[in-house]
């Protein structure tokens, strides 16, 4: 008796408490709502399952315990009954996974329209680079990284010199405009993560690594480091203004290019 | 409904091994200490694997006190706490989980399962203890070597595991890859043994599916070992080579605090492949010797043959398959090609098909049972919570999608703890509780062994439960300190306070049960040979601890399979696997 009852107790007791308690997803900010929208899917189809499970096991505690003269059932198996609880739990995995992939072929999919900024990691800091008005940003390399060239842009590149560098500061995005994020780290794997977009990605050092999102709504919000990057992977802190168009189009004409900020950018430039 | 071709109990026992020589000591020092007897080395594996296993909760005791109370202990500081959990997380893993299913329950369990007299290589059985408690050796001795343990995190991810900002750069990380390379060298000669004990020491009339699945969960555990490991081996060679020999075979052009490393070319992302084409089997060769194992208790206290057999030995051998095809659920936002998560996410999801068979199966074994809620029954329900609550997170963070904003946060560390760490762990307490009365002789106490259950299950659910929700906000994991964040309320504090708390009194507890094992060792109640009268062959050794050779005279004869409890018209509720079917063959 105490045992099935503390089962139920714990059955409903996780209910409950997914109900009541203050822990929820932080507002969005973004498009993938429909992230939200599978997680509490899931929610519902696991939470079932869950419940089912254990009050089934607290009926049969009760039902069936111990008392003299009981004798168990003898009963090896049964195909039918095993086939259709598959059957059944093939349906409910099914109903997690379609959505889910469906969400994940948005979610590689960048759209045609989307702008790009890069985002680069070192510890235990965020950079940032923007196209300039020639629209595209240059090619890099670590090996290119010197003090007057700290995010490692190509100078051969003419590409990069109108690129915008934001080291170390604040990144500014408009609100409503897809954007295309472009992952680099110039020494170990760190993860661009801003709870509010719910979208993260790795920065694996050696490679250039990309997701997308759209914010949604105007504010500023707080980039962590989401992959462990040594000792100071909590102090690595970054924040994204998202403010409307115009706002964003005269922080942007206040920044520095490459070609303003280093000779090395010069240097392409006279080129 | 005595299905002859689930037991196959009318079948005349057929084939087996021949009796064969054994090693015998000739010293004390060969009898216990080196000693080639698969039980004794079964012991050994097990004593190691649960001290190994305290250092581990007194480091997870130091890190919940960080996190509840940051600031407020000085000796922990950013260094200490990397390391903390690395050491936490390599030691729970490798050297107490692996190390306690298949060395020692695998030591113990399968000779005496089977029917053998010992393992098949009695010699390289022994090496495998010795060579393992090397490795566990070299593991401490980080403790003490300049610059301390590695606090790389146990995913040991480079370059970050052997660069400067990260602790144990010098030594930590070289003496934990050395380490590791002498575990998987020691395994594999464990391993083989217990691959070939099995398929060739089996008694006669054992066939393999009249085996428990206790043994087929172990040795499909073993397979996959034998086959994950050398990925990690090759991964932990090639990265000592970059870190002393300065090659690059992870380490791609690196910019170090302004200064160029000589390393350009690597890909760091190759050591996850290798990483976890290891680490995801090795979940379920954790995994599935539990699985066995809890079957077994689940029938033996229930009285009831497992329900679905067959199915729960394919569920077995088709859950270790796929294991090997989902690593990339790991790496979902590393940065490998992103359509590689349309075919991960789909393995991943198809592998909660036959695990939800195996629970619905063990469910069904407890409907029209006769439960006896024994101790060990109490962990195998205590298991089944556990599991179920882990193994559904799990379908949260194998879609790909949902794992996108729940990866790296505290839902990974809730949802891997309950699935890897606390369900298993509840099968080693329940698999002791049951076994000990035949290691020792002696029973433990059940007053004690209750209330051990009690506290470490509601305890552990009620640390991992909440934990889902502090990452489900977004509270990233491997954070030394929370600090400010906009996003985190004030009552997630709170809320890491209560977890802590619980984690303390979920560690105390653990006393009560070592506490009981040592007690019972001297005053426990006499066992007798079956004191939960259960069928597999274990239970009917002629001594009590069971001698060396096991068996006395004559190796078991089988007769039926490890299931028939209750069977019908029979005289008591259990038929030992070694009763001949006599009173079906007298005439009425």
């Amino acid at each position: 008796m105490p045992v099935a009852l503390v089962l139920v107790a714990v059955a409903l007791g996780s209910v409950l408490f997914h109900v009541l308690s203050p822990w929820w997803f932080t507002p969005i900010a973004s498009n993938w709502q429909y992230i939200d929208g599978t997680i509490i899917v899931t929610f519902w189809i696991t939470g079932i399952a869950f419940t089912a499970v254990v009050l089934f096991m607290a009926y049969c505690i009760l039902r069936f315990r111990h008392q003299d003269g009981r004798r168990a059932a003898y009963e090896p198996e049964s195909k039918r009954l095993e086939w259709w609880l598959g059957a059944i739990t093939a349906v409910g995995v099914a109903a997690m996974l379609a959505p889910g992939l469906a969400v994940w072929g948005q979610f590689v999919t960048v759209p045609s329209g989307a702008s790009e900024f890069e985002a680069v990691g070192q510890q235990w800091q965020w950079s940032f680079r923007l196209p300039g008005p020639g629209g595209r940003l240059g090619t890099s390399d670590a090996r290119f990284i010197s003090a007057e060239n700290p995010l490692g842009l190509n100078p051969g590149d003419p590409n990069g010199r109108d690129n915008v560098l934001i080291v170390a500061d604040d990144l500014h995005l408009p609100v409503g405009r897809p954007v295309k994020a472009l992952l680099r780290s110039v020494d170990v794997v760190h993860n661009f993560y801003v709870p509010e977009f719910r979208a993260k990605m790795d920065l694996m050092p050696g490679l250039v690594s990309y997701f997308w999102f759209t914010p949604t709504r105007i504010g500023t919000f707080e980039i962590l480091c989401a992959g462990f990057c040594g000792v100071g992977h909590p102090q690595m802190r970054g924040n994204i203004v998202i403010e409307p168009e115009a706002d964003y189009r005269a922080w942007l004409q206040k920044q520095q290019s490459f070609a303003q900020s280093s000779p090395q950018g010069q240097a392409s430039n006279a080129r | 409904m005595a299905d002859a071709s689930v037991g196959g109990m009318d079948a005349a026992p057929i084939g087996g091994a021949h009796d064969a020589e054994l090693y015998h000591p000739r010293s004390w020092v060969t009898k216990y200490v080196f000693s080639q007897d698969a039980k004794v080395i079964a012991i050994q594996y097990s004593v190691t694997a649960l001290t190994i296993g305290l250092v581990a909760l007194v480091l997870s005791w130091l890190m919940r006190l960080q996190l509840a109370f940051p600031g407020c202990f000085d000796f922990i500081t950013a260094e200490s706490y990397y390391q903390y959990i690395t050491m936490h997380g390599m030691s729970m893993v490798v050297y107490v989980l692996t190390a306690l299913f298949l060395g020692g329950f695998g030591n113990y369990l399968i000779p005496l399962m089977v029917g053998a007299r010992d393992m098949v290589f009695p010699y390289a059985n022994m090496l495998s203890y010795w060579i393992y408690l090397l490795a566990v050796i070299v593991l401490a001795a980080t403790f003490f070597v300049p610059g301390g343990p590695t606090g790389a995190g146990w995913t040991l991810y480079p370059p970050q595991a052997i660069m400067s900002g990260t602790p144990g750069r010098d030594w930590g990380i070289v003496l934990m890859l050395v380490s590791l390379m002498l575990f998987i060298a020691g395994f594999t000669m464990g391993g083989l043994n217990y691959v070939v004990t099995v398929l060739q020491g089996r008694a006669r009339g054992m066939t393999l599916m009249r085996l428990p699945l206790t043994v087929w969960g172990i040795l499909t555990a073993t397979v996959m070992a034998l086959l994950a490991f050398p990925a990690l081996f090759v991964g932990a060679v090639m990265m000592l080579f970059d870190r002393l020999l300065g090659t690059s075979f992870f380490m791609p052009a690196i910019v170090e605090a302004g200064t160029h490393l000589r390393h350009g070319g690597g890909s760091p992302i190759l050591w996850q492949h290798l990483f976890w084409f290891f680490g995801h089997p090795e979940v379920y060769i954790v995994a599935l010797p539990a699985f066995g194992i809890v079957s077994d208790l689940i029938s033996t206290h229930a009285r009831k043959n497992i329900f679905g057999y067959r199915m729960m030995v394919w569920a077995i051998v088709v859950i270790g398959a796929l294991s090997f095809a989902v690593w990339g659920h790991h790496m979902y936002v590393s940065g490998m090609n992103p359509t590689f998560g349309f075919f991960f996410a789909t393995t991943t999801l198809i592998i909660a098909v036959p695990t939800a068979i195996k629970v619905y199966n063990w469910v069904l074994t407890l409907w029209r049972g006769d439960i006896h809620l024994t101790v060990p029954m109490l962990f195998a329900l205590g298991f089944i919570v556990t599991f179920v609550n882990g193994g559904l997170t799990g379908l949260f963070l194998g879609n790909v999608v949902v794992d996108v904003p729940l990866s790296g946060t505290m839902f990974v560390v809730a949802h891997f703890h309950m699935v890897m760490g606390v369900a298993p762990i509840l099968v080693v307490f329940g698999g002791i509780y049951h076994w000990y009365p035949k290691v020792t002789g002696r029973m433990t106490n059940d007053v004690l062994g209750k209330l051990h259950f009690w506290v470490t299950f509601l305890g552990a659910y009620a640390i991992f439960f909440p934990m889902h929700y502090l990452g489900l906000m977004g509270v990233p994991r491997r954070y030394y300190e929370l600090g400010e964040m906009a996003f985190v309320p004030p009552s997630a504090a709170t809320l890491n306070v209560f977890i802590t708390v619980a984690a303390l009194v979920v560690g105390v507890a653990q006393l009560v049960f070592v506490f009981n094992l040592v007690w019972s060792l001297f005053r426990g109640t006499p066992a007798g040979g079956n004191p939960w009268r259960a069928t597999t062959l274990e239970w009917q050794t002629p001594q009590t601890p069971p001698a060396h050779g096991n068996w006395g005279g004559s190796l078991p004869v089988v007769y039926r399979w490890a299931y028939d409890y209750s069977v019908p018209g029979a005289d008591q509720d259990f038929l030992p696997q070694n009763q001949p079917p006599a009173a079906r063959t007298v005439p009425a």
